[in-house]
């Protein structure tokens, strides 16, 4: 079990390798000639207008939001998939109890207009 | 160690046994040999990238009347992709003023490192396989989360407005179509009681495409948006967003975004045929007590891979771009509904029939899917009418005609190695009318 992860372990360990051979290589390849213009931002060739990091959309924020229920939901229903034919059919109501609940919040999300792009 | 005996294991890929005979059981065999297989994996991964881009450029040049690169590397310009490299190894490494610079530089590799890792799973043949983990979906899809702060880490790191909402809209994307893709997963776990692929693809006697369409269409379906594929490309978007979130990189560190785009593609379409096509298995022929050597199975792993990635170039050359608030709507009314209803289905009939004969288990499934299937048709039929008919009634004024998008080709396939005129979408765009 634990010799399983130690192949992910030096993976992880080792990976960047990978992606740091190219870009070091194209390092030490490439002409270095900064420029103040060079280095500006590209926006079009028009200056960029005031600060960049700015407030954003709450739109996208509610999409997050409904993503959070429904990734924690499958972190939940995994291993209940791979464990399937151990469980009684207590658990199998109440797991389509859950997923009904959800399909139920997104429903009511949708009534609520949380889904429309504005 | 014997050259010529080591030479022979690389045939019925015992290597690795025989390196263990070898050398016997010390401590520093098993890391050494991981490492080798690391090594081995990662760099198959970007070798392969070379041919997937040429072979990318020249299908969808084919499909839209094109000729494709033919220049460098003689007639079919097979060349084309590493002059592709060596030019952007040329470049000079611009790192944006203003720009984070933690987050700028980091965001790439880490988007590569998690397209490699994804590969420590995928079982290529029964014994060629990194680790086969226990919770090896599991992982694959936790791992292909973190590609979301990549893109989230180089649009904030750019410092660039573009760059920003390229990041937004993408997280928007990545975060919405992962519930699908997770919830379609779940429908083959569901039947081979098992996370680990290995287990999915020996539990499969037919592939699961016959017996589970509807998940299968549902999984390739996002993870064509995940990957961030033509109808679903709108991360980079380059007529509205100029490339989206990768606008400020350029040479080698904007290559790995593509190389993390091909590699992630080139992992869902294996990832598609381990669950639904049998991976390594010789369609059925396990089942006659056929035993497939491995290099027979590495082939048809191969095979089966490279027909779901032509299905995916298909899917990029036929589609125009879909709008952000269209592509959204597709996913959280239509997708994510769908798969809760097929998930509940088929964990219900699995219930019923889970003990039958593994044949009137798959008609029993496959019955099934086929009515969601319709089910679902019937109500994109009715909502599109309804649409329409809202549509009508807000501007009747304005002339309906031929909306382009501008789909095709990312920034750097627009160099023109084809020569014949761009035959498509140079109509007079017209905008028809949009809520």
């Amino acid at each position: 079990m634990l010799s399983d992860w130690q192949f992910i372990g030096l993976f992880v360990i080792l990976s960047p390798i990978f992606p740091a051979a190219p870009v070091i290589l194209q390092a030490l390849l490439g002409p270095k000639k900064p420029n103040p213009i060079k280095q500006s931002t590209y926006e079009c060739g028009i200056e960029t207008v005031g600060d960049t990091w700015i407030q954003f959309k709450v739109q996208y924020y509610i999409y997050a939001l409904i993503f959070v229920v429904f990734d924690v939901e499958a972190v939940f229903l995994f291993p209940i998939a791979a464990a399937y034919d151990q469980l009684s059919l207590f658990a199998i109501g109440s797991t389509a109890l859950f997923i009904i609940l959800l399909a139920d919040g997104l429903a009511y999300a949708w009534s609520k207009g949380a889904l429309e792009w504005i | 160690m014997n050259p010529i005996e080591l030479l022979k294991t690389l045939v019925d890929f015992s290597t690795f046994d025989y390196l263990r005979g070898v050398w016997g059981p010390q401590p520093w065999v098993e890391p050494l040999l991981d490492v080798i297989g690391i090594f081995a994996v990662s760099t198959f991964c970007l070798l392969i990238v070379i041919f997937l881009i040429w072979l990318e450029r020249k299908v969808i040049a084919r499909m839209q009347d094109r000729i494709g690169p033919n220049r460098v590397g003689g007639k079919y310009g097979l060349l084309q992709t590493v002059a592709d490299v060596l030019k952007l190894l040329s470049k000079e490494a611009v790192t944006p003023s203003g720009a984070d610079w933690w987050a700028y530089n980091i965001a790439p590799f880490l988007i590569v490192m998690t397209a490699l890792l994804m590969w420590a799973v995928m079982p290529f043949t029964s014994q060629m396989v990194g680790v086969d983990l226990n919770i090896g979906l599991f992982y694959v899809l936790s791992i292909s989360s973190v590609s979301v702060v990549c893109l989230l880490l180089a649009g904030w790191g750019s410092n660039n407005k573009y760059a920003l909402l390229g990041a937004f809209r993408s997280v928007a994307q990545l975060v919405s179509y992962e519930v699908p893709m997770v919830l379609s997963l779940l429908v083959p776990i569901i039947l081979a009681r098992s996370m680990s692929v290995n287990s999915i693809v020996e539990a499969q006697n037919i592939g699961y495409i016959f017996v589970i369409p509807m998940s299968a269409i549902i999984f390739f379906l996002s993870a064509s948006a995940e990957t961030g594929r033509t109808p679903f490309d709108l991360l980079e978007a380059e007529s509205e967003l100029v490339a989206g979130f990768h606008i400020e990189y350029g040479g080698m560190k904007f290559g790995m975004f593509f190389l993390a785009e091909f590699i992630g593609t080139l992992f869902m379409s294996s990832l598609f045929a381990a669950t639904y096509m049998g991976g390594y298995r010789f369609l059925t022929a396990e089942l006659f007590g056929y035993q497939t050597p491995q290099l027979l199975q590495l082939l048809i792993f191969f095979i089966k891979t490279f027909i779901v990635y032509f299905v995916f170039i298909w899917f990029r050359a036929t589609f125009p771009r879909i709008r952000i608030d269209q592509m959204l709507n597709f996913n959280w009314k239509y997708l994510v509904p769908l798969t809760l209803v097929m998930v509940l289905v088929v964990a219900l009939l699995d219930q019923v029939v889970g003990d039958a004969h593994w044949l009137v288990r798959a008609a029993a499934h496959l019955a099934s899917n086929i009515l969601i299937g319709a089910g679902a048709l019937v109500w994109a039929r009715r909502s599109a009418a309804q649409r329409h008919i809202m549509v009508d009634a807000n501007a009747t004024a304005v002339v309906p005609g031929p909306v382009f998008t501008g789909g095709g080709g990312h920034g750097h396939d627009d160099h023109g190695h084809g020569h014949a005129p761009d035959t498509h979408g140079h109509a007079p765009a017209t905008v028809a009318a949009h809520d």
